[in-house]
């Protein structure tokens, strides 16, 4: 019966092939999404959660553009708190991709450059972090950078300086243990990127009278684009976002959108605050993605 | 001062192979290309002409010897510096510049004006019959149409020297014949000295001032296209240009010029020579297909008797194989000036071979 009835229509079919996917989509990926973008136009509940029956409000997303928007606020009160804790996590962003960037692209070249029985083994050594986990990559560079750390401990005993450097516990720690967890991430787009190239398009402009530099900025650079792009919003996107790293290298001293999130779940108990957030942080990250998909439809244009 | 445009002197350049030896693809390379000469490197793939070539581009550094180019010693010059421009085998177009972009850069990198570079790129293109193409991106040319680009983002630098390697090498073949003339012609409108690798004998026959024919790194022979053909130094020159036919004996006697030589269990040939060589010395003779004639008897010349072993007809020619007396065996082209079915000598029929004692040549090797 229900055998024929398939056989017969064709978007029956589809729906049939579709439905498993479509629904578990559904169910775990929008449903919960959903209930995030219900909470944060309500107001709080007391105790965390939600108030019963729910109060409708924009307050949320007020408090974050204005954070002396709320009946708490003393006359100290900073407006623009939420907004620059924002800030600073794009910028904290920004200076991790961009790093990313020109540390990973002259590996990336390298490891493209290098005699082919050499390239995998090269490329494994920039994946094999991945197979450890993520919070222990993190602590352990913490120990490295710490004040009895590794570096400082040869520092000082090479005289180099008399105290040990502050390298923990602040922005410098933050982006350093960012780069470090994400560069893979960028280094791979690029890599492929830069393996694709033709190395005789470097001859050809070295032929026209283009010296290594102008050749790189005028022909490879803008062939290899698609891949730092790619790079770019591949480290930005989740970077902006990072929680593990900023909580652990930064020791509750640096502010990120993430542990600023995670503050309103826990200890603040403020849910619709934190939901509000989370999805202004959806939507910078929309921004990027979509920047992203532009750029690629402009690249593979000019390629046409 | 020297009106060579290109001087080779003893260029050696080596690589490393995979299993840990030394290769090397230009072996003690001596030449000298005249200023705007149309000079062609032929030789069949891995010879070393496309190395020989991207040497003097620059792309190469030689392990030994000089390289000068209008006199001036290239050893420390980078590529980016030299005076010659390169169409590449596979054009190398940037994908992501549009042919103006393209055929402007070479000019874009010395510096020069917008407007003055676009008027120039316009001259260029209508050099190669490019115009109005500024705007398209390599993807939308042809294979022709993106050649063609590619030779006028190398000629409106003015190079002292142009450098082509292999560039009809993609194009289907009645493309390849049109563009052959196309670039003779040009070559003879610009001035300029041209270096042509080909691994295509007749390309090279119809084209070039001078061929240097090569081999595993070596220069066997460098000469006009009619002394290569008629007058081959050596037997793999002998061969590579064009169909030719191998005779091998012994030299008997030498007078003079005049060589005789024995084929063993078939005859005794006269050659003419402007060489020595030894009594009872294992030859060869060169001669090609179409110097011999089929049961014509020439005043003075050779005369070999066979047996017909096949009869190929292919329209402008008729192609004979005659197997000797003593088993070798030559191939006969005949014109077919008149068609005359009856007369045409059947298969195992008895026939003989005869040529000019100056029609061949006596080869050691």
């Amino acid at each position: 019966m229900i055998g024929s009835l398939l056989r017969r229509s064709k978007n029956l079919q589809l729906a049939g092939l579709i439905s498993p996917g479509a629904l578990w989509l559904l169910l775990f990926f929008n449903l919960p999404l959903l209930i995030v973008l219900f909470i944060s136009f309500v107001e709080r509940g007391r105790a965390g959660g939600i108030q019963v029956p729910p109060v409708y409000t924009l307050r949320n997303y007020l408090q974050f553009l204005n954070s002396c928007s709320t009946a708490y606020s003393g006359p100290d009160c900073d407006p623009f708190l939420y907004l620059g804790i924002f800030g600073g996590s794009v910028r904290i962003a920004a200076i991790v991709t961009l790093w990313c960037i020109l540390l990973g692209y002259p590996l990336a070249y390298f490891i493209a450059h290098s005699p082919a029985r050499w390239r995998d083994s090269l490329m494994l050594l920039v994946i094999i972090p991945f197979w450890t986990n993520f919070l222990v990559r993190t602590y352990a560079l913490k120990s490295v950078l710490g004040a009895d750390g590794m570096i400082n401990a040869a520092l000082m005993n090479l005289g180099v300086v008399a105290r040990p450097l502050e390298m923990l516990f602040n922005d410098f720690g933050v982006v350093v243990g960012l780069i470090y967890g994400y560069i893979p991430f960028a280094i791979l787009p690029m890599y492929a990127s830069i393996e694709k190239f033709d190395e005789s398009l470097m001859e050809a402009a070295a032929d026209l009278g283009a010296n290594p530099r102008r050749a790189f900025w005028r022909v490879m650079l803008p062939m290899t684009l698609p891949g730092v792009i790619a790079a770019f919003v591949l480290v930005f996107v989740p970077v902006v976002g990072a929680f593990i790293t900023p909580e652990i290298m930064g020791g509750g001293k640096v502010e990120m959108i993430a542990t600023l999130i995670n503050r309103q779940f826990s200890t603040a108990r403020n849910w619709p605050f934190g939901s509000a957030m989370s999805l202004v942080l959806m939507l910078l990250v929309l921004i990027a993605v979509v920047i992203y998909f532009r750029s690629g439809d402009e690249s593979s244009r000019r390629a046409m | 001062m020297t009106d060579n445009a290109v001087e080779l002197r003893e260029v050696v350049k080596e690589f490393n192979t995979p299993e840990g030896g030394v290769l090397a693809a230009v072996d003690h390379v001596n030449l000298e290309i005249k200023d705007g000469e149309f000079f062609s490197l032929l030789g069949p793939s891995g010879c070393g002409k496309t190395t020989t070539l991207r040497l003097i581009a620059g792309f190469e550094i030689p392990t030994s010897g000089a390289i000068r180019i209008r006199g001036k010693e290239m050893g420390p010059v980078p590529a980016f510096k030299r005076p010659v421009n390169t169409v590449f085998q596979q054009y190398a177009l940037f994908p992501h510049m549009n042919v103006e972009q393209n055929v402007g850069f070479g000019l874009e990198m010395k510096g020069v004006a917008r407007p003055e570079r676009s008027k120039r790129v316009s001259e260029a293109l209508g050099l190669v019959r490019l115009m109005g193409m500024e705007m398209r991106k390599p993807k939308q040319l042809s294979g022709g149409q993106q050649q063609r680009v590619a030779l006028a983002r190398a000629l409106i630098n003015k190079p002292e020297v142009l450098l082509l390697d292999e560039p009809l090498g993609a194009l289907d073949l009645k493309l390849r014949k049109e563009m052959q003339l196309e670039l003779k012609t040009l070559q003879r409108e610009v001035g300029i000295t041209f270096i042509y690798v080909t691994h295509d004998q007749e390309e090279a026959l119809t084209m070039s001032d001078r061929i240097a024919v090569m081999n595993k790194g070596v220069t066997l022979q460098v000469g006009a296209p009619e002394a290569i053909y008629e007058r081959p130094a050596n037997r793999f020159v002998a061969d590579f240009i064009g169909e030719t036919n191998f005779i091998d004996g012994q030299v008997l006697d030498q007078t003079g010029n005049m060589v005789t030589m024995d084929v063993p269990g078939t005859a005794r040939l006269q050659i003419q020579t402007s060489r020595f060589f030894a009594r009872g010395q294992s030859v060869s003779v060169t001669v090609r297909p179409e110097k011999l004639r089929l049961n014509t008897d020439l005043p003075g010349g050779n005369r070999l008797v066979g047996r017909l072993e096949d009869v190929i007809y292919i329209g402008t020619d008729t192609h004979f194989g005659v197997r000797f007396s003593g088993g070798q065996k030559v191939r006969v082209r005949e014109q077919n000036v008149t068609y005359d079915k009856l007369k045409l000598p059947k298969t195992g029929d008895e026939v003989s071979v005869a040529f000019k004692v100056d029609d061949a040549r006596l080869l050691t090797e």
